[in-house]
């Protein structure tokens, strides 16, 4: 076949341009929609999504992991005496205030864990060591917040729900999906900064025991440990998940956000496909009149679409990728994992394919008596 | 002997308004091989439409055509091109080139339609446009080439298929009057010298020597037919409507 479908596309360069502008618009819009909706959602189960455990125990009717409720550590006894357990830890997860040197006061949300043998502990170090938290009054917290808590370097000392705070190194890139950053720290620092009775835990993590059915040891656990509830560790993520995106307004917004994205660079491809399918209706007309088949046509008109999507993706993908870095350093991160870059090509050649199938429901009505018209 | 095209009692209604439009009424027409008929009439006349239901791009309402013996009337949409394909040849009065394809790609369309392979397509057009006088122009694109170069690629275009007959409408109209003579010479060969059965709609009376008949439409059916030898030569350097009424 002569390549007609190239040379449509490639003749005219503006409407090339035209074209592949509106295609790389939609993909970049819907890259950075679903990105951020994609970053929102990870956000909200940092936490829980990067512990070594398996389950989580909690207080009964906990509904999210900030929301957690203090019950008696010396639950963490009966959790390690029951069958099938391998390791058990406590953790603190809460809310309380950082006092900025300029007398100005921040949330934060204390991480306190177990320094020594930690299930949950600060991930994506850049400056510092997990081990620098065994100090007395150690935080880490994560780079991306250093302007918000007014923190400079390592070494400076702060003041955290009235106790002192000294910064011994720094993470990259865990956000919080509330505007609290994460400040890591060991347990006893955490009991203090959170004002929770020394007796109190919020959280007990378990790993499981290797060949352990984690089923059972959850059932032996809600048996033998009272006033508790057992969530794997999947639960727990999902459950926060669906609090912050789908019972509060913020998540629900970045949904339809995203949605909107989908939506808008849909209609802008099948826009843009179809305008270059008409602009050449008069090609196609004589085609017909030549006696081509309908499925001839198609072919044609679908080849064009394939192109666009091939070109407009690529060019999409290279955009994408500068923004995606770009969001790296702002406190709300574009995510885009490989499955999601993958899936944004089909995706960018099905709205291709589809807006062309549009455009051949109008082809296939053309007239071909058109031809003789002047 | 069998016709290449027999209309019979061939008429076209639209379905425009409370009434419809009837655009032929009864027409009755036949073209031979070898023969150039040229369809004239003013504007609104039928002219157009009987060409398209000749060339099986528009159904008639009744009727028979039949091309090379075959009935026409009643074949469904999806038949109908294969038949364009098989028997007729188009060339339009805009050319209705494509214009991201060169000379020799032009062709090769429509050879790649009838499944001819692409290195014998290649040759095959090449060929096609040394016949029509433009060796050199292989690698011209429609917009590099003058309005007789254009319409001489449209002409190889419809030999291309090897088909029976060709269908023109207003062939010359946006020519000059020297290259409309040599595209009409072209054409007259295409019936003389190749046995095509050639049907022209023209308004351009300068062109009207070239033509074996003349069939004049008005109002959706045939008002006159004469051979071209019964014209006297005078007349036919003369308005058309006067050199056909004349006739009458």
């Amino acid at each position: 076949m002569p390549p007609l479908a190239q040379r449509n596309l490639f003749h005219d360069k503006v409407r090339l341009t035209v074209t592949l502008t509106g295609i790389v618009f939609s993909v970049v819009l819907i890259v950075v929609q679903l990105g951020l909706f994609l970053g929102f959602t990870t956000a909200t189960s940092n936490l829980i999504d990067h512990s070594g455990a398996d389950l989580w125990i909690t207080s009964k009717n906990v509904p999210y992991v900030e929301q957690g409720v203090a019950f008696s550590e010396r639950k963490l006894n009966q959790v390690r005496a029951v069958p099938g357990v391998a390791d058990a830890q406590k953790i603190i997860a809460h809310w309380t205030q950082w006092k900025r040197h300029d007398g100005g006061e921040e949330s934060v949300q204390i991480v306190g864990i177990n320094v020594d043998d930690p299930l949950e502990r600060p991930w994506n170090l850049v400056e510092g060591r997990v081990e620098d938290l065994k100090s007395p009054d150690a935080i880490i917290l994560d780079e991306l917040y250093k302007q918000k808590l007014g923190v400079t370097r390592v070494g400076e000392v702060f003041e955290i729900g009235g106790y002192r705070a000294r910064v011994v190194g720094f993470t990259r890139g865990i956000r919080s999906f509330t505007t609290s950053p994460y400040v890591f720290t060991s347990f006893k620092n955490a009991q203090d900064y959170t004002n929770l009775r020394e007796d109190k835990t919020l959280f007990i993590l378990v790993k499981v025991a290797p060949g352990a059915d984690l089923q059972q040891v959850r059932r032996d656990l809600l048996d033998h440990v009272k006033d508790v509830e057992v969530f794997t560790t999947g639960e727990f993520s999902h459950m926060t998940t669906f609090y912050w995106m789908f019972t509060t307004g913020a998540g629900v917004a970045v949904l339809i956000a995203a949605v909107l994205g989908l939506v808008v660079g849909f209609v802008v491809v099948a826009q843009t496909i179809y305008a270059t399918t008409m602009d050449h209706i008069r090609e196609f007309g004589t085609l017909k009149a030549m006696g081509a088949p309908n499925s001839y046509v198609y072919k044609v008109i679908m080849k064009q679409a394939a192109i666009s999507a091939v070109i407009g993706y690529v060019l999409g993908m290279i955009v994408s990728v500068f923004v995606v870095q770009g969001s790296q350093k702002g406190g709300a991160a574009i995510l885009m994992p490989a499955p999601m870059a993958v899936g944004m090509f089909f995706l960018t050649l099905f709205m291709c394919i589809g807006a062309a199938l549009v455009s051949i429901n109008k082809v296939t009505r053309i007239d071909p008596a058109m031809v003789f018209k002047g | 002997m069998q016709s290449a095209i027999a209309v019979r009692q061939l008429t076209k209604k639209y379905d425009e308004g409370a009434t419809g439009t009837l655009a032929l009424r009864s027409v009755d027409l036949d073209v031979q091989a070898g023969e150039l008929l040229m369809l004239m009439g003013p504007s609104g006349s039928g002219k157009t439409t009987l060409l398209s239901i000749m060339g099986c791009i528009l159904t008639a309402t009744s009727g028979s055509v039949r091309l090379a013996g075959r009935e026409v009337v009643g074949l469904s949409e999806k038949q109908l091109p294969a038949l364009r394909l098989e028997h007729i040849g188009f060339v339009f009065q805009g050319f209705n080139l494509f214009p991201t394809l060169t000379a020799q790609e032009n062709i090769e369309l429509m050879l790649d339609l009838k499944g001819v392979p692409a290195a014998k397509a290649k040759k095959r057009a090449q060929e096609l446009l040394e016949q029509v006088g433009l060796e050199g122009k292989y690698g011209s694109f429609p917009a590099d080439l003058s309005g007789g170069q254009k319409q001489r690629v449209a002409i190889a275009r419809a030999l291309a298929g090897d088909p029976g007959i060709i269908l023109a409408d207003e062939p010359t109209a946006a020519l000059d009057s020297h290259t409309g003579r040599n595209v009409m010479q072209m054409m007259s060969d295409l019936a003389h010298k190749r046995d095509r059965a050639v049907v022209i709609v023209t308004h351009d009376s300068r062109v009207l020597s070239f033509a074996d008949r003349i069939v004049r439409i008005e109002d959706g059916a045939i008002a006159d037919s004469a051979e071209s030898e019964t014209i006297p030569a005078e007349l036919l350097a003369q308005n058309l409507s006067q050199t056909v009424m004349s006739l009458a």
